[in-house]
């Protein structure tokens, strides 16, 4: 796979500055096919898809350091043919998603509960700040804790901290062995298994429920895989399935109802939910087609340890929970200190960062 | 150049009256023990890094968090610095007190608050140690996966405060991978939560950012942390091999292979002598290097991937591959590894640990580059490395005794750091900055990446009233730095007025 290469941070850098002296907010983006995601952003569009390509890559190292405007598709061939992978099963919502947009969405697939998110495979990074400087944090290091961690902070930060333009992550062979199976079991039960199994050494690498059967992957080697599925039982599922969950590409997600994910603690119970629900993460991540308003479903969440993000443009005015009054002042502090001017995608998380 | 706190290059201290301080501590806190006597304070003058000294102004225990509540608001407004300290078992002096400030101990924070098998987490204060919440979830056959080499000591407030590590990072991660939640309290004394008991949460993950953030930007008041089910079995594999290069191309091998071990360590001459020395673990004294190679999990698959790794380590030169016969030679093998340190404590009068990462296929080159220091200062270097992450904590042996050593062990370390950077390294793989490594954050950044993280800092803590001085160096000390150490030529910060 040869991935196309050029250097545009120059480029990039030029953009920034120019912002900067003009203070013109600038639209960070890569593919835009998480656009829908968050608030819409007023500015310049910053497209940073020009400066793409692989920047290292040793298999033996477990890191590849990659531009952000590399097609995501090309990393993970990239991987692919070295028999490795990104754990964390990133979406890409379109042809065109970028590795950029991967990380400061932040978003991950089906095997993030026991893999780890985005930000936990962020080794190191590459930042256009709001002082207009290029600089570098983190490495291409597994362990490293010389200064503060800024590159993780990207993971999540929808380009509002800073233009990411390099990041270096950890990679790791795929595994293997892998087998998916479907067990028509009802939430409930299949939530209380799951909390059980959770607590054993069975290499469950995703767990979905869509109302009528659990959905099972197994990873791992040939026999701790073998005999997990000999142990659960169930019948056969197609592999395609995790990919079609993690795109959204599954029936449930055509329904024209807003959509919107809750995010709860390990072992919560079945909720009522004032729509139709896909349970994903063991449980953890639990798919909302709703038209109730906001304050309904959050109250929802909140009771229970979570939180909801609405992944419906303009359903709502906040896709994304309010904060509490302290963690919105040093989420301002954070910004004031990283984007002085404010240029970096205005508002596209909060109104106020 | 020393680094203790120097007001000319790190800043001013706020001067604080001791006496008025205390007087106004006892009224606000009447239940708060206070250490206040010279000789009280004498214990906590330094932490693992105990080259290093200063007797700080006060010492405070709290036992509640009204009470620290209390004290960071009274700080805050006067004007006093104040230190955090866990188990005080830190090697690069983050918690090394100050003459101006209070040292804040969390010790007494021990209580482990909930174990909850079924959500797979517990939540503990602060000062509980490392190894006490996995033996909490023990009866669970439940675990708590970072296992610093000091987890009977190390309190889990400062493993988040250090992001540290231990020798199951590859497979298991950092403290910052095992972390749910985070509950804090601001430098103004106001309580906020990072991260929370779901896998994310809204807006910026501060959790990241304030894991490793060294006492910086808060101080810990409980932390929940994730528990995984204990592998069903663990088996070590140990190799030999006749040169250091061999050992270290077999660790790229074994990842090639596709197999990520549970830990993988890679031991020198020297230190394999001094281990066999003290623990008798049967390690082989001839060998230039051993690895030893942990494989854990479901029993059928630790069973393929021994076999596999023995092939590996065998195509990749080993002279010898022995599979520890049972739990008990398991146990001694890594007995030897985790007791390094120790063990090189008995064949010198001192040693200094250091703490540099690598990529791994820069071993060769590094550790050829580290005994031809070793031998330009005069002083002896033992290896330990966890080969799997590319940490490497190279020994230096010297005798504090002997004039000048301790200078010369200290120098001998920055120039090892430096080589570590040159190749794509960093400077500290899990030990910390503190004020060790101050000087050496120089050449890991620039100025602007510096100033930086001067910005990150003042966005929690404007007054700089948290652990002054530690973690990121100030400009001056920069400049300071460099002009004494003029790197190939070339001045760094050359932007900044010298003086
Ligand atoms: C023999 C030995 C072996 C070691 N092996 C390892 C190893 O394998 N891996 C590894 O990573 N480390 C290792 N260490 C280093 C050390 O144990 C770790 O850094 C540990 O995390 C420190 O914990 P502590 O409670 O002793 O913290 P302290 O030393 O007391 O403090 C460390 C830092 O944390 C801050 N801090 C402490 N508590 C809080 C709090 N509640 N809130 C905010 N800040 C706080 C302090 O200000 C300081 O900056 C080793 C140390 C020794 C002595």
């Amino acid at each position: 796979m040869s991935v196309i290469a050029n250097d545009a941070s120059a480029l990039l850098l030029d953009q920034v500055n120019q912002a900067l002296a003009a203070k013109t907010p600038l639209r960070i983006q890569g593919g835009a096919t998480k656009a829908f995601l968050g608030r819409a952003v007023e500015g310049q569009l910053l497209d940073v898809r020009e400066h793409r390509g692989i920047v290292s890559y040793d298999p033996t190292e477990l890191v590849v350091s990659v531009r952000a405007g590399t097609p995501l598709a090309e990393l993970e061939a990239t991987l692919d043919e070295a028999g490795q992978m990104l754990p964390c099963e990133p979406p890409h919502f379109g042809e065109g998603a970028t590795v950029g947009g991967m990380i400061a969405a932040g978003l991950s697939g089906p095997r993030r509960p026991w893999s780890g998110s985005v930000r936990d495979f962020v080794l190191g990074s590459r930042i256009i700040t709001g002082q207009g400087k290029h600089l570098r944090f983190g490495g291409e290091v597994m362990k490293n804790v010389a200064g503060y961690d800024l590159s993780r902070l990207m993971a999540g930060s929808f380009g509002c901290l800073g233009v990411l333009t390099e990041v270096s992550l950890k990679v790791l062979p795929k595994p293997r062995q892998c087998t998916s199976l479907r067990l028509e079991i009802d939430l409930e039960r299949a939530l209380l298994k799951l909390a059980e199994w959770g607590q054993q050494p069975i290499p469950i690498s995703a767990a979905s429920h869509d109302g009528q059967a659990l959905h099972l992957r197994l990873e791992g080697g040939e026999g701790s895989v073998g005999a997990a599925r000999e142990r659960i039982g169930g019948e056969d599922l197609d592999p395609g399935y995790w990919n079609d969950l993690r795109e959204q590409r599954l029936a449930f997600f055509a329904d024209p109802r807003p959509l919107w994910r809750l995010s709860l603690p390990n072992n919560t119970p079945a909720l009522e939910l004032p729509g139709d629900q896909l349970v994903d993460w063991a449980g953890a991540q639990r798919w909302l087609k709703s038209d109730a308003d906001a304050v309904t479903i959050r109250g929802i969440a909140i009771e229970v340890g979570g939180h909801a993000t609405c992944f419906s443009e303009g359903a709502t005015t906040n896709p994304f929970q309010p904060l509490s009054a302290p963690l919105l002042r040093y989420h301002r502090q954070l910004k004031a200190a990283l984007d002085p001017q404010g240029i970096f995608n205005p508002g596209r998380m909060y109104s106020e960062v | 150049m020393n680094i203790l706190y120097d007001e000319r290059v790190d800043g001013a201290l706020p001067k604080v009256d001791k006496a008025a301080l205390l007087a106004e501590l006892q009224a606000q806190l009447p239940d708060l023990d206070i250490l206040h006597r010279s000789e009280d304070l004498k214990p906590y003058e330094c932490d693992g890094l105990s080259a290093y000294r200063t007797t700080p102004l006060l010492v405070v225990l709290p036992e509640r968090i009204e009470q620290v509540e209390t004290l960071l608001k009274l700080c805050h407004q006067r004007g006093v610095p104040v230190v955090a300290r866990g188990a005080g078992t830190g090697l690069s002096g983050g918690a090394l007190p100050l003459e101006q400030g209070i040292l804040l101990v969390m010790a007494r924070f021990n209580k482990i608050l909930e174990v909850d098998p079924a959500g797979r987490f517990a939540r503990v204060q602060p000062g509980v140690r490392n190894l006490a919440i996995s033996q909490a979830a023990a009866p669970y056959e439940l675990y708590y996966a970072p296992d610093p080499s000091s987890q009977i000591a190390c309190s889990i407030g400062g493993n988040v405060a250090e992001n540290a590590g231990g020798v199951h990072c590859l497979k298991y991660g950092l403290t910052v991978h095992n972390l749910l939640k985070v509950d804090i309290l601001t430098v103004e004394g106001e309580r906020m939560t990072l991260g929370s008991d779901a896998l994310d949460s809204p807006g910026f993950d501060l959790l990241a950012l304030f894991t490793g953030s060294e006492g910086m930007l808060g101080i810990v008041t409980e932390v929940t942390v994730k528990l995984l089910p204990k592998p069903q079995v663990a088996k070590v594999l140990l190799a030999a091999f006749d040169s250091v290069e061999k050992a270290g191309r077999a660790v790229g091998d074994i990842i090639a292979a596709g197999i990520i071990p549970g830990g993988l360590e890679m031991m020198d001459n020297l230190s394999i002598r001094a281990a066999e020395d003290f623990i008798h673990a049967g390690y082989p004294v001839d060998a230039e290097a051993i690895l030893l190679c942990e494989l854990d999990g479901v029993e059928a698959d630790v069973h393929d991937d021994c076999a596999r790794v023995s092939e590996v380590l065998k195509l990749a030169g080993a002279t010898e591959v022995r599979l520890a016969k049972d739990e008990a030679e398991r146990v001694r093998f890594w007995a030897g590894r985790k007791n390094a340190f120790p063990a090189v404590g008995r064949i010198s009068p001192d040693y200094y640990c250091m703490d540099g990462t690598i990529p791994r296929r820069e071993l060769p080159g590094v550790l050829k580059g580290i005994s031809d220091l070793s031998e330009q200062f005069g002083l002896r270097v033992a290896n330990v490395f966890h080969a799997g992450d590319g940490n490497m904590h190279p020994l230096i042996l010297f005798d504090a005794n002997q004039p000048g050593e301790l200078e010369r062990a200290e120098e001998l370390g920055g120039k090892i750091l430096e080589l570590c950077v040159e190749v794509g390294g960093s400077i500290t793989g899990e030990h910390g900055v503190g004020r060790e490594k101050i000087n050496q954050m120089c050449a890991q950044f620039n100025s602007d990446e510096l100033t930086l993280f001067h910005a990150v800092k003042a966005a929690f803590d404007p007054s700089g009233l948290l652990n002054p001085g530690k973690n990121i160096p100030t400009l001056h000390r920069c400049a300071e730095f460099g002009r004494m150490h003029i790197h190939n030529g070339q001045l760094p910060f050359p932007e900044l007025e010298r003086f």
